[in-house]
């Protein structure tokens, strides 16, 4: 204990936390308040709006698998090219020759299932709840884009395999933009960097996948999270009231 | 939609610009919870929650990964189309609807819709108080009833006629909602699963038509198509993917 406060005294670790240890309610609120990842909460939180029940923690645990996603997806990204047959063949060092290569990949494959039917289950729970409604409805509005965002990213990451599965998957994806009316061949033309899904478009789905559709999610979720403060925190029926489904 | 009352425009630098204004806007802000309830510190409270939550799901998808093993095929070969050719899961509703409704309507119209109707769900100053649909005088409660029916006999009728084959999916859960919605009509009861059912808004209903037609799309794409997008039974020929 005495270790401990004379560490938390010290210069180096007030430069970096200006705060003591949390023992007092007064460091607890600093802890919060004074730190760039824990300040999306508030110091103090009603106990019915952090109970399991309320909101199953969806919206938070969408958050994990997309934290996870990332952690693996770069680490996938380390050995992955998306060339024509390379990115076949790095499936295949995955397997018998990186150490725990099977592993990396599925983890990143189970987790994007996961994170596809969090953010639905996320979004059936905040529907259910009614907290949709003013003033909320405009985080409404990006939760929805952000659910479009979560299945572009899966669609776009099933091509990157090249296999028989990733190519015919996302075939079937492709045809449906094209029958777009008179936009669809230009969409189809766009989104495959030709008629056909060949190199071209392996490299347009790596970028968008990798890059594009991950930073517009992560600005995406940083602006639903701040609302959720800026709208009073999570939804909860007036004291006294019961639920009104 | 709120109008302001009083407003004013307090200058950038007050040093140079001294001047005190009174602002009353009637402008909408959710107000800081000022009731009463109970209230806990985020740390340690909320924060051990979250980890805890973090831990669980990452343990979950660990062993998962540890125990199944993702697919990988052949490579990619364009000569070659597998029957049938099948997207993942989430995407199954879709395909399935691609059996009923050329691409146009079931891969353009109907995901643009649906997604078009979520955004402006919270706009549609349709009840927003989400009083219960069964709510009301018993003129209105007619009223209401013979809409839902109305509604109901209609979509059935474009569901079963408009589609390459009647799309069931769709129209099993929508009359399973229209019952489960009329229950209230016909009985008074305030507790139990009727009272469940009565106080149920009409938002709840489309939405929980919404997810039952999706599960459906879903469960059948994943489970009861095979070759040709042939009806199969899982239990007789085997889950095709
Ligand atoms: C990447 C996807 C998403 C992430 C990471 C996310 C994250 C969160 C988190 C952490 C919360 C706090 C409360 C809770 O956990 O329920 C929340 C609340 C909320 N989310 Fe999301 N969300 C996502 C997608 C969506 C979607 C698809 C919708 C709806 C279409 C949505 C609408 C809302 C609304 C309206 C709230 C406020 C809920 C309330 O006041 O009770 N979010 N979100």
């Amino acid at each position: 204990m005495m270790d401990l406060a004379r560490i938390t005294r010290s210069r180096v670790f007030r430069s970096l936390v200006r705060h003591g240890y949390p023992d007092s309610n007064r460091n607890r609120a600093l802890a919060v308040f004074s730190n760039f990842f824990l300040h999306v909460h508030p110091v103090k939180v009603r106990l019915r709006a952090i109970r399991f029940t309320r909101t199953f923690y969806l919206g938070g645990l969408s958050l994990a698998a997309f934290f996870l996603l990332v952690v693996s997806g770069l680490m996938l990204m380390f050995y992955y090219h998306p060339s024509v047959p390379r990115a076949y063949e790095d499936m295949k060092d995955l397997e018998f020759v990186v150490s725990s290569g099977v592993f990396l990949r599925n983890l990143h494959r189970w987790s994007a299932h996961a994170m596809v039917a969090l953010v639905f289950l996320h979004m059936t729970r905040v529907f259910f709840a009614g907290a949709y409604r003013p003033p909320r409805e405009f985080n409404w509005v990006i939760g929805v884009l952000l659910f479009v965002l979560t299945v572009l990213l899966s669609y776009t990451g099933y091509l990157l395999p090249w296999d028989q599965l990733a190519f015919w998957a996302v075939t079937v994806g492709a045809n449906m933009a094209n029958a777009v009316p008179a936009l669809g061949p230009y969409a189809k033309f766009l989104l495959l960097g030709g008629t056909t899904i060949n190199e071209n478009a392996l490299i347009r789905f790596y970028v968008l996948h990798c890059m594009l559709l991950p930073m517009l999610l992560l600005v995406g979720i940083a602006v639903h999270l701040w609302r959720v403060r800026k709208d009073g925190g999570i939804y909860l029926p007036p004291p006294g009231e019961g639920e009104n489904p | 939609m709120s109008a302001t009352r009083f407003a004013a425009e307090p200058g950038e630098d007050a040093r140079a610009v001294p001047v005190r204004l009174l602002v009353v806007q009637e402008e909408e802000r959710p107000a800081v919870d000022a009731s009463a309830e109970p209230q806990v510190m985020t740390f340690p409270h909320l924060l051990i929650r979250e980890l805890c939550a973090f831990l669980a799901l990452s343990l979950l998808l660990v062993v998962l990964s540890l125990l199944f093993d993702g697919p990988l095929e052949e490579i990619a070969n364009p000569e070659k189309t597998p029957n049938p050719a099948k997207a993942p899961w989430y995407f199954l509703g879709l395909q399935e609807l691609l059996h009923y409704y050329p691409p146009l309507i079931s891969g353009v119209i109907l995901p643009t819709l649906v997604i078009f109707s979520l955004v402006v769900v919270p706009y549609a100053h349709v009840n927003v108080t989400r009083a219960p649909f069964a709510a009301g005088s018993p003129a209105e409660r007619r009223r209401k009833l013979g809409w839902l029916w109305l509604a109901t006999a209609a979509l059935t009728l474009v569901f079963l006629f408009t589609g390459a084959h009647a799309v069931w999916p769709v129209i099993g859960p929508l009359w399973f909602c229209a019952l489960l919605a009329t229950v209230p009509f016909l009985s008074d009861a305030k507790r139990g699963v009727i009272g469940l059912l009565a106080r149920r808004s009409l938002p709840f209903w489309v939405y929980f038509w919404f997810l039952l037609v999706a599960t459906a799309l879903t469960l059948v794409g994943v489970f009861f198509r095979g070759p040709g997008w042939a009806f199969t039974l899982p239990w007789r020929d085997g889950v095709y993917h």
